[in-house]
């Protein structure tokens, strides 16, 4: 195996676009110990020299808000970023089903391991089994971390706390709170990091966006932000700077991301020598409200629960524009019943959502659009009655009807496929550093833990996992042994990278032409969505590779950025964003046509075997790390090979 | 489902900066056709492209999860918070217009001294966080929790608590109460922590702290009236403003002087 | 005292100060209100009742002490009252410097909108009251110790007039506690949403008992009470309902 075991850290990687090997700093020894034993041999700061170092953490999610929590109570000064107007807005928030841990409360046989072997299945066995260990072995201390904070999860009559199973898991460790489990999270995390501001060892910069990063001598040393309000670019500097920006699912416009979830951040530390990782692995959400219109401008995902109840189906004739009532029951295909007898319509996500596609592709989808399927209760109300159904998913009818103007107990809703999650993001070695030293990527943002799949209720899971019992230690390790000599915001690295900000904001202001920020957005997101999206092959990522980069000197040329760089501008905000989406667009192309099978999240179309994701080891079972080579459409790949010594891959079946 | 659409006039506050002195501006070209599916953000995103293709200045407003939680999004729409149905703005649909006949739609940012205008229909609600940083949470460092179970909740107590701590801190009540109070959106972070055993160790100080906060950042007082509760998208019962009371009471007769922080 | 004071600096503090007093003085309303019942027991019992108010703690206190007492601490709680929700009517003012073009009450019910307003008016009231049936400054008849003369001219004089500034003065009362009982109990944080219906009901409850309780001692007195010198529109509207 071309990974090296030993436990070495702090090794300058070097950031010239040269080949270097990828060094995972995977610990040896058993799986169960390897944490212990890695955190045993870790270099210490002693307390009194934590106030020494800066750390910048851009980002207050899960993963952000939590580290820059922990890091201050530890004593570190932390500068946090975000470009919310406060940190309890990061898109964490957003998470809705819950949170996994191995505490085995229910004594229906879970445990870490259990939660292990699920996590590395789940993801299709291209996650690293050690990081996906410990991510099962600190599930059980955020628990009572959040429990601590207070955080009000659902609780049994007896006053204990309530599980439940969810995404098909055969044991119930699931924790929630109501349907706003990331709410609740989120809460905790910004309570904790709210009492650190408070404490002077938190600074908070609120509607303030990182747009690159500070690289000298090799090691990430700052940031360089835009000031939201006053639009002033800015260097802070720090001993490390920590990302947890969240995913990329914007790339595809319509997402159920926020509106401001982004990849500028991690595509700029990208392209200052970061290695990107898998970014092919997005996650696709089966349940998610269709678009109505053109002027759609995100997507609301609703819990995928609905599928215990709800049958799918579509009119068996193409084109059928009758009314879901109108239509007998021998016209209606219940295609995943008829596919799948034993899983029925609770396949997983991928299958659901690919299937889905097919028989829209097929002209056989509803509602206007004709991109949706049924999801139809009528038999689950005609079972179980109507009170019962309320009483199951009364608030996700509700929201339904909200948004369509629809009443789904009398018709059947619409549901089609979103992105959702990516579960690809910066390369980061086990201690969740980047190939650039001093760099840490951690949460959605990272590659780390979730493969090419990631399993319902662990983004929550990974993101606190990072944040607060993660890289609080390796952090730690690397800022001991680190040589970081004193550099100030003169350091012509600052200003060379404040100019090139400046520069940049300046020219997209001064193109002035034709056509606004949100149309290139949506044709961008159009091209990804059909040529990358629940299902790809070849050809439609060789025309995608073809049309991004004309999009994007199309963008440069002719996109209307009106107003001025010095005030509150969010036509420049997006114009910023959307041109560092149309550069990571084609990245992600690059990688899935790389990617010559179908694993997870990603489905080539070449390989399949009856219909079905046909996954190949023997020639991808590896992380693919790109590497910016200086032209954006010929990065280097570098491979990280995957070892399976635990769990044995095997190829998935719901028939 | 049908296509239709509506003509609308709209009335925007429109502001540059902080500066600047502002007014309103009336948009009846830019809200022509406007689908009844379309959320109002969706509709205002309409309305921006239309300026853009002018050369004029978009209109400025929060927002960002558009799935009614981050509460970042908040305008007054015809004079009620949030618009007339009692959500966030980014999930209030057109439709509730069309449904009511209403073509003429003012919209105003939030108004209180305490969330300065930064520009057209964005504000600062800092003020909010400064009450969270005074005593929001539960002072327990990581790595220092007992067992999860450890402590039983009685369930009832667990769901009031969640009841609080489903604040979206979007700043409706303040928006809509008549003297600009933060009563609701306080008393719900105190009762959420209050309700629980977590929480009581730091509860009088919690009180005294984050009241303290609450009037010094610039926020009226509470006439009951009520308003707040009315608007909230997450349904905040007043009852929450009187254990408040109780709580501050409670603290003060126990603490006497605890005025400083 | 600190603790006080500090208490009373916070907006909520201050809520608790118009509550305590409003309370007290709602409680005096009510035994006000009770005591000029006496009216319909006859001239004997209304007046033998102020007099009896005068050796009020007899013989532990001298004549009229208890009732001065009583009313310097009225006095101090109007004031109170007063001054607090000026304070606080100051705060909320500031709270909003820039008031919105449009803005709708959802649920707020005008009780509620009026408290400032229907203070105000009450406060007026209380003065010409004092004026009317105490000094009898603004009585043209008024004999000092005749409570039931005083009572039944003073409302029959001037056409009626007074009678019916009283009553529209009573209903300001009664929307004032209508919004103040339940208020008291918000505030002192004794609400819960499993109380709640029960402490709107009983503020409604003593709103209209209150309202109905004192209009009608001036109806009393200007119908049933051989209205001698009640003039012509008047006797008229009275045929109408049949007095």
């Amino acid at each position: 195996m071309a990974v090296e075991t030993k436990d070495k850290v702090g090794v300058r990687r070097t950031t010239e676009y040269t080949a270097v090997t990828l060094e995972s700093q995977v610990p040896a020894g058993p799986i169960e110990k390897r944490w212990d034993e890695h955190r045993f041999k870790m270099k210490l700061v002693n307390p009194a020299n934590k106030r020494k170092y800066t750390v910048i953490v851009v980002g207050s999610g899960l993963a952000g808000g939590a580290a820059a929590a922990t890091m201050g109570e530890l004593g570190y000064n932390v500068k946090c970023f975000c470009y919310q107007d406060s940190p309890r807005r990061a898109h964490s928030i957003a998470a809705q089903g819950g949170i996994n841990a191995a505490k085995n409360y229910r004594n229906d046989g879970d445990s870490i391991y259990r939660l292990f072997y699920d996590t590395v299945k789940g993801g299709d066995f291209r996650s690293r089994e050690s990081n996906v260990y410990r991510l099962a072995q600190v599930s059980v201390d955020i628990i009572d971390q959040c429990v601590a904070q207070g955080v009000p999860f659902a609780r049994e009559y007896g006053g204990l706390l309530d599980n439940r199973s969810f995404g098909g898991a055969q044991v119930s460790r699931t924790f929630y709170a109501r349907g706003q489990t990331g709410q609740q999270l989120l809460l905790g995390a910004y309570q904790s990091l709210s009492r650190q501001i408070a404490a002077g060892k938190v600074e908070m910069h609120t509607r303030s966006e990182m747009i690159d990063l500070i690289v000298i001598d090799g090691q990430a040393r700052g940031i360089v932000t835009r000031d939201m309000l006053t639009g002033k670019i800015e260097s802070h500097l720090a001993d490390a700077v920590v990302l947890g920006t969240g995913g990329y699912g914007n790339v595809f416009y319509l997402s159920t991301n926020a509106k401001g979830c982004n990849t500028t951040a991690i595509w700029r530390a990208h392209r200052r020598g970061a290695f990107f990782a898998n970014p092919c692995f997005t996650q696709i959400h089966p349940t998610c409200i269709p678009a109505a219109g053109d002027y759609q401008s995100k997507l609301t995902l609703m819990s995928e629960s609905l599928r215990n109840d709800g049958r799918i189906w579509v009119p068996r004739k193409q084109g059928d524009k009758r009314r879901a009532s109108e239509i007998p029951e021998g016209e209606r295909d219940y295609y995943l019943e008829e596919r799948y007898p034993s899983f029925g319509n609770l396949v997983p996500r991928d299958v659901a959502s690919r299937n889905a596609k097919y028989v829209c592709d097929e002209g056989r989808g509803v509602g206007d659009t004709g991109l949706g399927v049924y999801l139809d209760f009528a038999d689950a109300i005609k079972r179980l009655g109507k009170q019962a159904i309320f009483e199951r998913y009364g608030n996700l009818f509700d929201m339904y009807a909200r948004i369509t103007g629809e009443d789904p107990y009398e018709v059947p809703m619409r549901i089609y496929p979103a992105i959702h999650y990516t579960m690809g993001g910066l390369w980061v070695d086990y201690n969740l550093m980047s190939t650039i030293p001093g760099l840490f990527v951690i949460g959605e943002a990272n590659f780390s833990d979730h493969g090419a799949n990631r399993l319902g209720a662990s983004a929550l899971m990974q993101g606190l996992a990072d944040g607060y019992f993660i890289l609080p230690y390796t952090i730690g390790n690397y800022l001991a042994q680190a040589k970081l000599p004193k550099v100030s915001t003169d350091h012509p690295a600052c200003r060379e990278v404040e100019v090139e900000v400046e520069t940049r904001m300046k020219r997209l202001l001064s193109i002035n032409g034709k056509r606004s920020v949100d149309s290139f957005h949506r044709e961008l997101g159009d091209i990804m969505w059909n040529n990358c999206g629940m299902s790809r092959n070849e050809a439609g990522l060789k025309q995608a590779l073809k049309r991004i980069p004309e999009i994007r000197s199309e963008f440069w040329e002719n996109v209307r950025v009106l107003g001025k760089n010095e005030e509150l501008n969010q036509s420049l905000e997006k114009a910023s964003r959307v041109a560092d989406f149309m550069e990571l667009a084609e990245l992600l192309c690059l990688d899935a046509l790389e990617r010559r099978e179908s694993c997870g999240g990603h489905f080539r179309e070449e390989s399949q075997i009856d219909g079905e994701a046909k996954r190949d080891d023997e020639n991808f079972s590896y992380a693919a790390a790109w590497e910016y080579s200086g032209n954006v459409s010929r990065p280097n790949l570098h491979k990280e090979p995957l070892i399976f010594e635990y769990v044995i891959p095997s190829q998935r079946s719901y028939k | 489902m049908s296509h239709d659409t509506m003509d609308l006039t709209l009335h925007v506050w429109r502001q540059k900066s902080s500066k600047d002195s502002g007014g309103f501006v009336t948009y009846v070209e830019e809200a022509r056709g406007i689908s009844e599916h379309m959320s109002f953000l969706e509709m205002l995103d309409v309305v921006n492209e239309k300026l853009i293709e002018k050369n004029e200045d978009p209109i400025a407003f929060d927002h960002d999860c558009r799935e009614g939680i981050c509460g970042m999004c908040g305008l007054m729409i015809n004079g009620i918070a949030h618009g007339p149905d009692q959500t966030t703005t980014c999930q209030l649909h057109m439709r509730v217009f069309k449904e009511q006949g209403i073509t003429d739609i003012t919209i105003e940012p939030w108004r209180a001294k305490a969330f300065p205008v930064i520009k057209d229909l964005v504000v600062d609600r800092n003020a909010f966080e400064m009450i969270i940083q005074a005593g929001g949470y539960i002072s327990v460092s990581t790595g220092s929790a007992p067992d999860a179970n450890s402590l039983p909740i009685p369930k009832e107590n667990a769901d009031k608590a969640m009841d609080g701590a489903s604040c979206i801190g979007c700043g409706a009540c303040v928006a809509a109460c008549p003297n600009a109070s933060a009563m609701l959106f306080t008393s719900a972070k105190i009762g959420h922590l209050g309700l629980l055993p977590q929480g009581q160790v730091e509860r009088d100080d919690r009180v005294l702290r984050m009241v303290n906060k609450m009037d010094e950042v610039g926020f009226g007082g509470c006439t009951n009236i009520g308003e707040c509760s009315a608007v909230c998208p997450k349904e905040i019962g007043l009852e929450f403003i009187a254990r408040m009371n109780r709580d501050l009471i409670r603290a003060s007769l126990a603490k006497g002087d605890s005025k400083k922080p | 005292m600190t603790g006080i004071a500090s208490f009373y600096q916070r907006s909520i503090g201050k809520k608790v100060v118009m509550a305590l007093t409003g309370a007290f003085l709602l409680f005096y309303v009510v035994v006000h209100m009770w005591g000029n019942f006496k009216i319909f027991l006859g001239q004997e019992q209304l007046d033998h009742y102020a007099e009896g108010l005068k050796t009020l703690g007899d013989p532990l206190f001298a004549e009229e002490q208890v009732l001065w007492l009583f009313r310097i601490a009225l006095l101090a709680a109007f004031l109170l009252h007063i001054y607090t929700a000026m304070q606080l009517s100051h705060m909320a003012s500031r709270g909003r410097p820039v008031a919105y073009k449009q803005r709708k009450d959802v649920q707020a019910n005008f009780a509620s909108r009026m408290m400032l307003l229907g203070g105000i008016a009450v406060l007026l009231f209380v003065i010409y009251h004092l004026m009317h049936f105490t000094i009898g400054v603004a009585h043209s008849d008024f004999v000092y110790g005749e409570v039931f003369n005083n009572v039944v001219r003073g409302f029959q004089e001037f056409m009626g007039i007074p009678a019916i500034i009283y009553i529209i003065a009573m209903i300001f009362l009664s929307m004032h506690i209508y919004h103040g009982a339940w208020s008291i109990f918000q505030t002192l944080g004794l609400n819960g949403p499993q109380y709640n219906g029960v402490l709107r009901g009983l503020a409604t409850l003593i709103a209209v008992v209150v309202a109905i309780g004192n209009i009608s001692i001036p109806l009393y007195a200007l119908f049933a009470l051989s209205p001698v010198e009640v003039t012509g529109w008047f006797q008229s509207i009275a045929g109408l309902f049949g007095f």
